[in-house]
């Protein structure tokens, strides 16, 4: 039989492909089943984050940062707080840095269950994502009981947190933290030695450590290449430093390692949480600086000067002294920083997003080279990409 | 830590004379000012030297100072896993020079320039695939450039009769807004008049 030359194949994929995570989408040069090149297309839910926080009051920005990664908003405004605090000096109070720490572990989960359960189902598996969503619904429950808002929750402020966490809530938390390892176990014993999903995800998209430093990997993607880095034990933020938990580890950087990765981290987020609610002290939520954190109502009922506080903290805003800061927090998908630049005024002049997400996306074409089709499903998943974030 | 910080910054500005400008550190941040040509050789530098080794380059990212000469900076942060440091290196541009690109140095640093083309008009040279990469298909414009309108010049719509979304020069139902919060009585710098004598001994 003469050998016939077969020309490459030019496939789109996306931006409505429900594997795609959102709105990615993907140019992909086959020779026949084997990916050749493969070109991601992001931007289709740009919404000039950046530019519109350039025209907001610091305390207007929050909000952005909830729906940057919508999965675990929280960790973002940690991110965005935390910088301010640095620009501003500021010192926040103990029991409002607790309840940061618990809700920035409330997030990761958040985050990693969706992660692997929309993974899984990627790849296969319909019911980790059924049972995945009860548990989620649970801890929105919480993110609404101490904000009012289920996932966007405008709650980390700088200077501490908005409001307090109601009675009886920390005991809620408590008994859901007990129960909430049997549903990994559960989940697990669907998962982890699962024929088709081991199939599925082993020696995909395999990176290597270099490759991945290279990259500008971060978060459970790094570590799943074999390198023990996480921001909260190299570079403790809030009480991070007071927690005990160990960083997990994996080893041959697959998709499956990325996997286990999210799986075992959401045991350590457990742990964190068990020791946020032990340890917290009471006292005040925010910094007792009436320049910076507006007053309660209460007060602004009687107190005149209170009353001018609270208004002037909610037209003008607080003035953040000249000066530029790179502040970074391990979000659930990897090294969330934020860039800020601030010239005295009321608004940051400058405020870049460093998403992790950018970051790992932008090494699809190097994961998925020479794979299969249906393994860049996989692969997207695994790297755990959400829109939101990449795209601002 | 600020000592460390600080050596490190003795020693690059030391090992490097002709590619440093000068160092700062500010809340025990070390920002390294870097000759704009050479900036391949100092990231080269910081990644390969014992004791340096930024092994990551976490963020590229323009920012736009219209009044100066050269209005944009462009900002390197790196990642150090070995020494658990960070540090900024940053160069200036106009808007026709372009700025060497770093992407051969690190792979990650290949969308971000592309977003500072994107979004700021700054050009890198020798970049592999400079197109860009946040806006729409055939966008004009740079959007994070200080001049460039909130609102954008254009805005889109589903068109029935034509069957297609067509583009047109974006409409305000209302007037745009800025409010100046700005307090005028936070501004005035020094002695307001007749409060010359308050603190005197008069």
């Amino acid at each position: 039989m003469a050998e016939t030359q077969i020309k490459n194949f030019t496939l789109n994929f996306g931006p409505q492909h429900p594997a795609a995570h959102g709105v990615l989408r993907l140019v992909l040069e086959m020779d026949g089943e084997v990916i050749v090149r493969a070109d991601p297309h992001i931007g289709l839910l740009h919404r000039g984050t950046e530019k519109l926080i350039e025209y907001k009051s610091y305390l207007q920005a929050i909000p952005y940062f909830d729906r940057l990664d919508y999965v675990a908003p929280q960790n973002q405004e940690h991110a965005f707080a935390l910088a301010v605090e640095k620009l501003l000096g500021l010192e926040v109070p103990p029991r409002a840095q607790y309840i940061r720490v618990l809700y920035a572990e409330i997030g990761r989960i958040l985050s990693h269950i969706l992660n692997v359960c929309s993974y899984a189902m990627d790849v296969g598996a319909m019911t980790p994502m059924l049972w995945g969503f009860e548990e989620r619904e649970r801890l929105m429950e919480f993110c609404e009981r101490v904000s009012g808002a289920r996932m966007h929750m405008n709650y980390f402020r700088p200077g501490g947190v908005a409001f307090d966490m109601p009675s009886g809530l920390a005991e809620d938390i408590d008994g859901w933290a007990d129960h909430f390892p049997n549903f990994v176990d559960d989940c697990e014993t669907l998962l982890t030695e699962n024929r088709i999903f081991k199939q599925r995800t082993v020696d995909i998209g395999v990176i290597t450590a270099d490759q991945a430093l290279d990259w500008g990997f971060s978060g459970p993607n790094l570590r799943a290449c074999g390198i023990a880095w996480d921001l909260r034990k190299a570079q403790p933020y809030d009480v991070y430093e007071k927690m005990e938990f160990g960083v997990v580890v994996g080893k041959h950087g697959d998709c499956y390692a990325r996997y286990l990765m999210r799986m075992a981290e959401m045991r350590v987020s457990v742990k964190i949480i068990k020791q946020c609610l032990e340890q917290m002290p009471g006292g005040p939520i925010k910094a007792d600086d009436r320049k910076i954190t507006p007053p309660s109502r209460a007060e602004m009922k009687h107190s005149m000067e209170a009353l001018i506080h609270h208004f002037k903290l909610f037209t003008e805003g607080y003035h953040v002294p000249a000066g530029e800061t790179y502040t970074a927090v391990e979000a659930p998908k990897g090294e969330f920083g934020v860039y800020l630049v601030s010239d005295g005024t009321n608004k940051p002049y400058r405020c870049k997003i460093r998403a992790p997400g950018f970051a790992h996306l932008q090494a699809l074409e190097l994961l998925s080279k020479g794979h299969m089709l249906a393994d860049m499903v996989a692969n997207i998943g695994s790297i755990d990409i959400v829109f939101g974030e990449i795209d601002r | 830590m600020d000592l460390a910080l600080k050596d490190l910054g003795d020693y690059v500005a030391e090992a490097l004379p002709q590619e440093v400008l000068g160092t700062e550190i500010e809340f025990d941040e070390l920002m390294v000012r870097a000759r704009r040509e050479l900036i391949v050789k100092v990231l080269t530098f910081l990644r390969d030297d014992v004791n340096c080794r930024f092994q990551q380059l976490m963020d590229v990212c323009g920012v736009d100072y219209p009044e100066r000469e050269k209005r944009f900076e462009v900002v390197y942060n790196l990642l150090s896993l070995t020494h658990n440091m960070r540090v900024r290196v940053k160069v200036e541009t106009d808007e026709e020079t372009p700025v060497p690109s770093v992407s051969g140095v690190f792979s990650s640093a290949t969308w971000w320039e592309r977003e500072a083309w994107d979004l700021f008009g700054i050009y890198f040279s020798e970049h592999p695939d400079l197109r860009r990469i946040m806006t729409d298909y055939g966008f004009d414009g740079h959007p994070l450039r200080k001049d460039f309108p909130l609102t954008g010049y254009v805005e889109v719509r589903y068109d029935d009769e034509q069957k297609r979304v067509v583009y047109e020069p974006v409409k305000l139902t209302q007037e745009f807004r800025t409010f100046d919060f700005l307090s005028p009585w936070e501004g005035v710098q020094g002695v307001l008049p007749g409060d010359e004598k308050a603190d005197g001994d008069a």
